[in-house]
């Protein structure tokens, strides 16, 4: 195992993408002192802001708080890393495999457009959690984002598909131009929820103000969501599905989509 | 002084097939015989004219607001990193500017011309341009639906509709003229198309847009531009429109044009469902009239952006597409649609555009009449002409290539039943010596002494892609500028411009619409001289 100890905060977000298993794990301990971040448009050694212990290894431990980190594990296909306390801005982001685990807060854009993987966040997410970056078609295309916190705006916007779970409430526009994919609101959502959305399904376990071009349909026991229950349980993440029924809402009629919202009956 | 020996040189403007002989170069021209200096031992490699592109999109505008518009292709884009030789820059489908001449010159082109340019922000395109190192540039300024020369032609008065041409193209300082889908920009503006050559562009009586070709295309005639008539035909993209191109061919008897990417205007078939090629009875047409030139505005599958002056068809895309869509007004003059495009091997429509580009460029029996573009970004990036090449020099793969298409689409195209290939010579015609014939640029796409020493020199390979990909070197006016695919030098480039004859009288009659009509005081609308950096006036007859 890999331990980066953080010793200097830096005075302005570092960006370290070459934090990956993909990049450390073939790596001696010295070329891993030796990686390249940068510091604004400055380059600097990754040695410059964490002490290294050990040598290359697809297991990576961080502790400290790396709030000011950038781009951990971009792109990653295989391996772990695991944060302990916080982590920066697109953690995660295009990642392909692996999994990444923070016991803290992590900032925006975890995840965006990841095509697999697992990310696990125990505290709260901040906005763009598994987003299309700005202007591309889509958003996360597989894996799963589980957040134990809250999240902040656009959670899953233009996801097409993949798993997003957030224990705590997330922001405005969860779902935004979602095109397939699952996003679950344990404890509901602030407002438009799903506007634009085409496809996908939002399940809320808390009351959603819904905008007026979702239509209610019917309600009903979805199966289905038994099957999410024992997969993320299966991962330590519990969905607390209920016995009664869910109410289905679907839209975005402005669109027009064919996306749902499930929202729990009698959860208000 | 540079001398290259020993190279296989291809110069079709002087008759010179595949000959080994020495080039010799001499402040910045071809000469007779070159004393010192360094010399390049060309031996095994083949000598070519360096590049023209006579239609291409990569400054002004509507471009900048196409990149503004894909930061997703920015993001997986080349980046040119800063050296000190070297400025940064992006590529992708639409490369930032100094991009653009690296990319240019690396493929061993060294003259450009941007296509599409309203008056109103010539001052903006020529910035750009000015900004695009090494390769010569020339600018075409957009003209089929400007309200002022419109409405002369609706009141007869073709005379003085033909003086605020050449004024505009004073004041634009530009090179030649271009009409976009002539009418159909203006009607636009009133969220209608002109679909039919015949009948009055939408707001109007008597005028049509065969006449405003017509008329154009005289006007141009008599103030004597060294290049015709620059034209993209209405119903661009249309199934079925090859009724209208082949009118509008008519329509043009009696008068030079260049009819600009001919693929997109060379499709039968009623809707997208029967939408068939027709690149047979255009080529047969176009065989048969020598006053026309063409280029084919060819397709490769992959990502692109469409950036068109064509407003009401971008819509139709965006309809189509369900993706981006951009649309600008440019006041009196003209429009601008922009919608990003990936065009599907799998896709119907796709594939019978892909085969139609190459058979119009294998139908057309005269290299000296149609050359290679892709109206970069349209069809796909300039950058990927050497694929192009690849598949008009070799049969065999092309009809590989056939047979991966849909076999529904196999049956609406002639291509898989086409044997010729390109030779060398004809290569060094439809990239070089007849896009610069078609543009009158007399120093340009030759090798003859006193031409521009604008020399390509690329290693002999059977893989028509990768040697024309990466040539060995590049000399763009004397100096080397690239060499073993880096960029050595940075020369900057020349704009060509013309200054026809106009009567002075004019002003007095645009000034008072100006101050009407036009968001801009009609002192600051010219260009002037000062701001173009290097600019060459050409004569006009």
């Amino acid at each position: 195992m890999l331990t980066l100890t953080i010793k200097q905060q830096p005075n302005v977000p570092l960006e370290a993408e070459s934090i990956a298993p993909d990049v450390i794990a073939p790596l001696s301990h010295d070329a891993v002192r030796a990686l390249p971040v940068f510091l604004g448009k400055r380059q600097c050694r990754l040695d410059e802001f964490f002490d290294v212990e050990g040598a290359g290894s697809e297991d990576i431990e961080i502790r400290g708080d790396a709030g000011r980190v950038k781009w951990i594990g971009r792109g990653m296909t295989r391996g772990r890393i695991h944060i302990a306390g916080n982590a920066g801005m697109h953690l995660g982001a295009y990642m392909k495999g692996g999994t990444i685990e923070v016991t803290g807060n992590a900032s925006d854009w975890v995840g965006a457009e990841m095509a697999d993987g697992l990310i696990r966040i125990a505290g709260n997410a901040g906005g763009q959690v598994g987003a299309a970056y700005r202007g591309s078609l889509a958003g996360m295309k597989g894996g799963t984002i589980l957040i134990g916190g809250s999240a902040g705006l656009e959670v899953g916007m233009r996801m097409r598909r993949g798993v997003i779970a957030v224990g705590g409430p997330a922001r405005d526009f969860a779902g935004l131009q979602m095109k397939g994919g699952t996003i679950f609101l344990l404890r509901g959502a602030e407002l438009r929820t799903g506007a634009w959305m085409t496809r996908g399904t939002i399940v809320s376990f808390a009351p959603l103000q819904l905008l007026p071009t979702f239509s209610a349909g019917c309600a009903y026991h979805p199966t289905f969501l038994n099957l999410y229950a024992k997969y993320l349980q299966g991962l330590g993440y519990t969905l607390a599905t209920g016995t009664g029924a869910y109410r289905r809402y679907t839209g975005d009629t402005s669109m027009p989509g064919k996306g749902e919202i499930l929202i729990r009956c009698g959860a208000a | 002084m540079l001398r290259i020996t020993g190279g296989k040189v291809f110069d079709p403007a002087n008759n010179i097939n595949g000959v080994v002989k020495d080039i010799c170069i001499d402040d910045g021209h071809i000469a007779a015989g070159a004393d010192g200096g360094r010399t390049i031992d060309a031996a095994g490699m083949i000598v070519f004219p360096g590049g023209v592109d006579i239609h291409t999109h990569v400054a002004g505008a509507a471009l900048n607001f196409a990149r503004a518009m894909t930061p997703e292709n920015q993001r997986a884009a080349a980046k040119f990193v800063h050296t000190p030789e070297r400025r940064m820059g992006i590529g992708g489908p639409t490369p930032t500017t100094y991009a653009t001449g690296y990319l240019y010159a690396g493929m061993g082109y060294t003259t450009v011309v941007e296509a599409a340019v309203p008056v109103l922000s010539a001052k903006h395109t020529h910035e750009e341009l000015r900004d695009t190192p090494i390769v010569d540039k020339a600018c075409c300024l957009l003209m089929a639906n400007n309200e002022i020369v419109i409405d002369l032609l609706e009141a007869g008065d073709f005379e003085r509709a033909k003086q605020v041409v050449a004024w505009l193209i004073n004041a634009a300082k530009v090179y030649g003229v271009k009409a976009v889908n002539p009418g159909g920009v203006t009607a636009w503006k009133w969220g209608k198309d002109a679909k039919q050559l015949h009948e009055p562009v939408y707001g109007y009586s008597k005028t049509t847009p065969a006449m405003i070709i017509s008329s154009l295309a005289r006007m141009i005639d008599q103030l004597g531009l060294p290049h015709p008539l620059h034209l993209h035909c209405n119903n661009l993209g249309a199934p079925g429109n090859v009724a209208t191109t082949l009118e509008t061919m008519k329509v043009l008897e009696g008068n030079r044009a260049h009819m600009a990417h001919l693929q997109f205007h060379a499709y039968g078939g009623d809707d997208w469902h029967t939408m068939r090629s027709e690149a047979t009875q255009i080529a047969e047409y176009f065989n048969a009239h020598p006053n026309l030139t063409c280029d084919a505005g060819a397709v490769l599958f992959g990502n692109a952006v469409t950036i068109t002056a064509d407003g009401p068809w971008q819509h139709l895309l965006y309809q189509l597409t369900g993706r981006k869509w951009g649309n600008l007004d440019v006041e009196n003059e003209t429009g601008c649609g922009i919608v990003p495009y990936t065009y599907k091997g799998s896709n119907l429509v796709n594939a019978v555009q892909w085969a139609v580009g190459l058979e119009l460029l294998l139908l057309i029996n005269d290299p000296w009449r149609i050359f290679l573009t892709t109206d970069h970004p349209n069809g796909a990036c300039f950058w990927r002409y050497p694929e192009i090449i690849h598949l008009l020099m070799n049969a065999d793969f092309r009809r590989e290539r056939v047979k991966a298409l849909p076999p529904k689409a196999q049956k609406r195209i002639v291509l898989g039943d086409l044997d010729r290939q390109y030779s060398l010579y004809e290569i060094a015609i439809i990239t070089s010596a007849g896009p610069a014939k078609a543009l009158g640029l007399s120093q340009k796409g030759h090798l003859g002494v006193g031409a521009d020493a604008d020399v390509t020199i690329y290693n002999q390979n059977p893989d028509g892609e990768l040697m024309f990909r990466y040539p060995r070197y590049v000399i763009k006016g004397g100096k080397v500028v690239v060499e073993e695919g880096e960029i050595r030098h940075l020369e900057e480039g020349r704009e060509f411009l013309v200054q026809p004859a106009f009567d002075a009288g004019i002003e007095a009659y645009l000034r008072p619409l100006f101050q009407q009509h036009y968001t801009m005081s009609f002192d600051n609308y010219p260009v002037e001289m000062h701001r173009i950096e290097r600019a060459e006036v050409r004569e006009c007859k």
